[in-house]
Order: structure tokens, then sequence, then C-alpha cells
């Protein structure tokens, strides 16, 4: 019965912590580079990810497989929010500098 | 420079090709340069006020302005394609009847003009946004070689309208009679495209479900972000990972112009008892 009592609040705590929200992931694109460049993110969470343009020219972050594309101007800062996502890679890119990579980790 | 003509290119490319469709579609009919020309200039300078007002409209409706924006641009262009092509259908016989070029051509001429230049405005403002406030951040960082960029970019503009010139020859080669309906039925999956990017925008919003993230990814076999990808884009929609919601959207859009074309595009018939059956199947009633 204590195994019982014990595996089942293990789950509830598993369930619980996988659904906490991690709270905003801030993400800034200074010399074309995205810093960080690669940032984790717990699957099946909406995580809002925080972007600042640091740079003196527009950008304009873009995803294919997040489908998000969204125009920044110098200087400014945007919110996107991400997820509920299963575990992967999802890339995202400048459009206007697409040399300019990064990646979203999903686990 | 490169990077800038590609760039560039690529914001005019989707503009240019929705302008050389919309050309092929109103073949024959006059006043269609004023018409066309007409939403070309109103989109461009839309698109300088939209990229001024570009942090002001990003920050609106706490934070997802940018996508309500593309999102509503995108929606009525949808509609003034689809009533173009409703309208289209409901003369379709009139034009299909006319045995050369010039009758088709002086048939098709009672088509009003206003639906398509909505549209060719709404894609250039939304392309060309992007355009100028890619374009004005590089004069204003100033130093590193804004003028190779500048040339860059009416590089880029250049080859874009070259892309929309490409579309229009190719297609005013099919004969008249086949015209319309080849046009129709571009104007419909250009149309389920755009509803299919507006979904997006408003998946990106929060404002719709996702209903699946990918459905499939065909990235492997053909990028979006390649030339023919990005064609593909504009003219079919092709997205290479898409969301359900944007595949509810593509169907429910072909189905619902696709439906309206055979309900109100059909020429009335039976619904006028009244008309003497000896009357020129040409006349147009006025308000037609």
């Amino acid at each position: 019965m204590r195994t019982l009592v014990l595996a089942v609040l293990l789950v509830l705590f598993a369930a619980f912590s996988a659904s906490a929200d991690p709270g905003p992931v801030t993400i800034t694109i200074r010399d074309h580079a995205f810093v960080p460049a690669e940032v984790k993110i717990p699957a099946g969470a909406k995580v809002e990810l925080t972007i600042r343009n640091e740079q003196t020219v527009p950008a304009e972050f873009e995803s294919a497989s997040l489908h998000r594309e969204k125009v920044m101007s110098p200087g400014s800062a945007v919110s996107v929010y991400v997820g509920p996502l299963r575990p992967g890679r999802y890339e995202f890119f400048d459009d206007f500098h697409p040399a300019t990579r990064g990646v979203v980790i999903v686990e | 420079m490169l990077a800038a003509a590609i760039i560039v290119f690529r914001e005019v490319l989707e503009a240019a090709l929705i302008v050389g469709i919309v050309m092929a579609a109103t073949q024959g009919v006059p006043n269609r340069t004023f018409w066309v020309g007409g939403g070309i200039v109103g989109g461009a300078l839309g698109a300088v006020v939209v990229a001024g007002f570009a942090e002001t409209l990003a920050a609106a409706m706490a934070g997802v302005g940018q996508e309500v924006f593309n999102a509503a641009i995108l929606f009525a262009a949808v509609a003034m394609l689809g009533w173009h092509n409703v309208w289209m259908r409901r003369h379709a016989s009139e034009l299909a009847g006319a045995a050369n070029r010039l009758g088709a051509a002086v048939r098709a001429g009672a088509q009003p003009l206003w639906a398509l230049a909505f549209a060719v405005g709404l894609a250039v403002l939304r392309e060309g946004s992007e355009v100028v406030l890619f374009l004005y951040g590089i004069a204003a960082a100033g130093q590193d070689g804004a003028g190779a960029m500048a040339s860059g970019g009416a590089l880029g503009l250049i080859a874009g309208v070259a892309a929309g010139a490409a579309i229009y020859f190719g297609l005013v080669h099919i004969p008249m009679r086949h015209l319309f309906s080849v046009t129709s039925w571009l104007i419909l999956l250009l149309a389920a495209g755009m509803a299919s990017q507006a979904a997006a925008f408003l998946l990106q919003a929060d404002l719709l479900p996702a209903l699946g993230q990918s459905l499939w990814d065909t990235s492997f076999l053909l990028s979006e972000h390649s030339l023919t990808g990005r064609v593909l884009h504009t003219l079919i929609g092709y997205t290479a990972q898409p969301a359900g919601i944007q595949l509810v959207f593509y169907l429910a859009t072909l189905l619902i112009i696709g439906t309206m074309m055979r309900l109100v595009g059909s020429p009335p018939r039976a619904a006028r008892p009244n008309r003497p059956a000896a009357a020129p199947p040409a006349g147009l009633q006025p308000g037609e």
C-alpha cells in the first residue's frame, strides 16, 4: 500500500513538474547571432520566448517547424509563445539574415 | 549586396507572382493597367506607412498586433480573390462561348476590377512593408556598405518583377477560351494558400489551436526556403510542415469558394423565368 501511495505521488509529481511553467526564456540577437543559440524547454509545456533584437538593423524571427514569423524593429523585444511541443529539435533563424540560426530543443 | 538582393527578391516574389496572375486574369479588360497599377502604388504607399508603425503594430493587442494585422490582410485578400472567382464563374459561359480572342476579351471587359486591384494592393502592402523595414534598417545603420545594399535591393526588386512577368507571359500564351478557367484555378489555390498562411498567424497569436503542430514534414523533399518552395508556397500554399489548423483553413477555403462558384456563380437561368427566351445570351443585365 505504501509503495502504491508513493508511486501515485511520484506520478503526480512528475506530471506536475512537466506541466509547470518553466518561465520565460530570453534570446538576444546581437551582431547577427542568437545568444544563446540553443535553448532547452520541456516537452508538453507552453513557453514564452522573449526575443530581444539588440542590433541597429531589423530582424525577423522565423521558424518553419514552430510556425513562427515575427518582424522586429532595431532595439525592440517581442514575446513568442511556443508549445506545447513534442520532444525534438525546432530550428529558427533571422529571415533578414538567414545565416543567423538557433534551435529550440524540446525534451 | 547579394544578401540584400536575395532578401528583397524573396519578399517581392510573392507579390509579383500575384500581380502576374491578376494581369493574366484580366487579359483584355480595358483600364486594367490603371486598376492593377493603382493597387501596386496604393500597396507600396501603405507598406511605407505600415513599416513606419511597425513597432506600434507589434506592441498592439497585447503583443499580437502584427499577427492579427497580417491575418486580417490575408483574409481580406482571400475574400477579394474569392469574389472575383465567383464573378468570373457567373460569366464563364459567355466567355467560353466567345469563339475568338477578341470576343472573349470584349466580354471579359465587363469584369469589375476593384476586387483584384484591392487584392494586389494587399499583397504589395504585406510583402512591401518587410522590404521597407529591411532596407530602412540598412540605410539607418549607415556605414557598412549601404550603397551596395541599396543596389542589391534594386537587383532583388528587378528579379522579383521579372518572375512576375514570366508567369504573366507564360499564362497569356494559353488560348483565351481556356485562359480564364486556368486563372480561376490559380486564383482559387492562391486564396487557399493565403487562408492557410492567415491561420498560421492566428495560431502564432494563440487565437487558434494548432490541431497538430506538424501534420507532416516534407522539408527533406522541398524546403520552403528554396526558390521552388517559395514559388509553390505562394502559388498553391505549399508548406513543408503544416499545422493541422492550416490544412483546415486551406480545405475550407477551397470548399467555400468552390461551392459559392457553383451556387452563386452559375449563370441564372431558371431563376429568371420572365426573361424572354430570345434574349441575346451575351446581354448583361445592369448590375450584373
